[in-house]
C-alpha cells in the first residue's frame, strides 16, 4: 500500500512518510471533507425552507434504502468469476445467505453479525481450508 | 443512562444510543482498519485524525489512504472520495422531511453527523414509531457513531495492526447493512428495489471510482417506482 517515495529531486523529509505532513494529505482532506458535508447538507438545507416536499419528489425517496443498502452489500457478498461454482463456492455468500435468514427472521442486528461471521470463519478456516 | 424522564437524557436520544450499539460490531472494525491503514500508508496522526473528523465516512476515507500511499494525483484521490460519498445526497434528500422543522443551525449539525448507518436506522425507526423525537433519535445513533469512529481510528493508528487480516473482522461492515436491509423490503416495490439494485451492483463492480454503487442504487430506484405503478 505505501509507495516508494521517488528519491530523485525530493527532498530527504519527504522521502519518510509518517514524519512530515504534507500539504497534499491536507489539500484532499479538506477538499474531500468539504465535498462530502456539501452532499450531507444539501437536501437538508433545502427542505427545510419549503414546506411540504413535493409528492414527486417523495415517491422515489421511498426507494432509495433498500436500493443503496443492497448495492452497498451485494458487491461485498459475492463476486462474479468465470463458472457458476467459482461464482457460488465463496464464503462471504454463504455468510451472506445465513446472516440473511437470520435477519429475515429475527430483525436482530447483533444476531445477524454474529450468525455472518461464524460462518465465514467456519467456511474458511474450516470447509474450504 | 436509562432515565426515562427529561431531566438527564431523553429517552428518544437513549432510544438511539441503545439502537446503534450492535452496529457497532460493524462500526469498530472498520474504523481500526481505517486507522491502521492510514498509519500503513505514511499518514501522520494528526492526519489520519483530520481525514476522520473532516471527512467522517469510511469507506471513502479508506479509499483516499489508499490512493494517497501510492501517490496518485491529488484529483484521482479527491475524485474518488468524492463520487464514493455521493450517495450521501440520497441520504441527505430522504432523510430531508423529518428534519425540515428543525432551525437552519440545527440541521447543519445533524447533517455533518449523517453515516450509511444513523440514516438507515433513523429512518427505519421514523417509520416504526411516529412519535420519536427525530433529532433525538438520530442525535443518540450518530453522536455514538462519531465518537467511536474516532477513537477507533486513533487506536488504528497508534497500535497498528494486530488481528490478522485472514480473521476478515471489515466483513461486519456489509453485515451490519444486510441486517438493515433485510427490514427494509417490507413490500413487492421495496424488494424489487433491493434485489435489482443489488444485483446491478454485482454486475457492474469492475466500473472504476466505485460508480457501480450509484448505478445500482439508481436502477434499483428505478425499477421500484416501476414496480409500484404496476401494482
Amino acid at each position: 500500500m505505501t509507495g516508494l517515495p521517488d528519491l530523485a529531486g525530493a527532498s530527504v523529509l519527504s522521502a519518510l512518510p509518517g514524519l512530515v505532513s504534507s500539504p497534499r494529505v491536507w489539500v484532499a482532506i479538506v477538499v474531500i471533507g468539504i465535498a462530502t458535508y456539501s452532499f450531507r447538507l444539501s437536501f437538508i438545507h433545502l427542505f427545510g425552507r419549503i414546506d411540504e416536499v413535493p409528492e414527486r419528489i417523495r415517491r422515489p425517496l421511498r426507494y432509495v434504502p433498500p436500493a443503496v443498502l443492497a448495492a452497498l452489500v451485494f458487491p461485498d457478498l459475492m463476486t462474479i468469476r468465470p463458472g457458476l461454482v467459482a461464482t457460488l463456492a465463496d464464503e462471504r455468500l454463504i455468510a451472506g445467505i445465513a446472516a440473511g435468514a437470520v435477519a429475515w427472521r429475527t430483525e436482530n442486528v447483533f444476531a445477524t453479525i454474529t450468525v455472518g461471521m461464524v460462518v465465514l470463519w467456519l467456511f474458511r478456516f474450516v470447509v474450504f481450508a | 443512562m436509562t432515565r426515562t424522564n427529561g431531566t438527564v437524557l431523553h429517552e428518544d436520544l437513549v432510544a438511539g444510543v441503545r439502537d446503534v450499539t450492535p452496529l457497532m460490531l460493524g462500526i469498530v472494525p472498520f474504523a481500526l482498519v481505517a486507522g491502521i491503514a492510514a498509519a500503513e500508508a505514511g499518514l501522520t496522526l494528526a492526519e489520519a485524525v483530520g481525514l476522520s473528523v473532516i471527512v467522517f465516512a469510511g469507506a471513502s476515507q479508506l479509499a483516499a489512504i489508499d490512493l494517497l500511499g501510492s501517490n496518485a494525483p491529488l484529483a484521482v484521490v479527491i475524485g474518488t472520495a468524492v463520487v464514493i460519498n455521493l450517495r450521501m445526497v440520497m441520504y441527505s434528500a430522504s432523510i430531508a422531511p423529518h428534519f425540515a422543522e428543525y432551525a437552519r443551525r440545527t440541521r447543519a449539525a445533524l447533517a455533518y453527523l449523517l453515516t450509511d448507518q444513523a440514516y438507515a436506522l433513523s429512518v427505519a425507526e421514523y417509520e416504526r414509531n411516529d412519535d420519536r423525537s427525530r433529532w433525538r433519535y438520530y442525535f443518540g445513533a450518530a453522536a455514538s457513531l462519531w465518537l467511536v469512529w474516532q477513537i477507533c481510528t486513533v487506536v488504528g493508528v497508534v497500535v497498528g495492526t494486530g488481528v490478522p487480516d485472514a480473521w476478515g473482522l471489515t466483513f461486519a461492515v456489509p453485515l451490519v447493512f444486510l441486517a438493515l436491509l433485510v427490514p427494509a423490503m417490507k413490500d413487492r416495490p421495496t424488494t424489487a428495489a433491493g434485489v435489482v439494485g443489488g444485483a446491478v451492483a454485482v454486475a457492474v463492480a469492475g466500473l472504476p471510482l466505485n460508480l457501480g454503487l450509484l448505478v445500482g442504487a439508481i436502477a434499483g430506484i428505478g425499477v421500484g417506482l416501476l414496480t409500484e405503478a404496476r401494482t
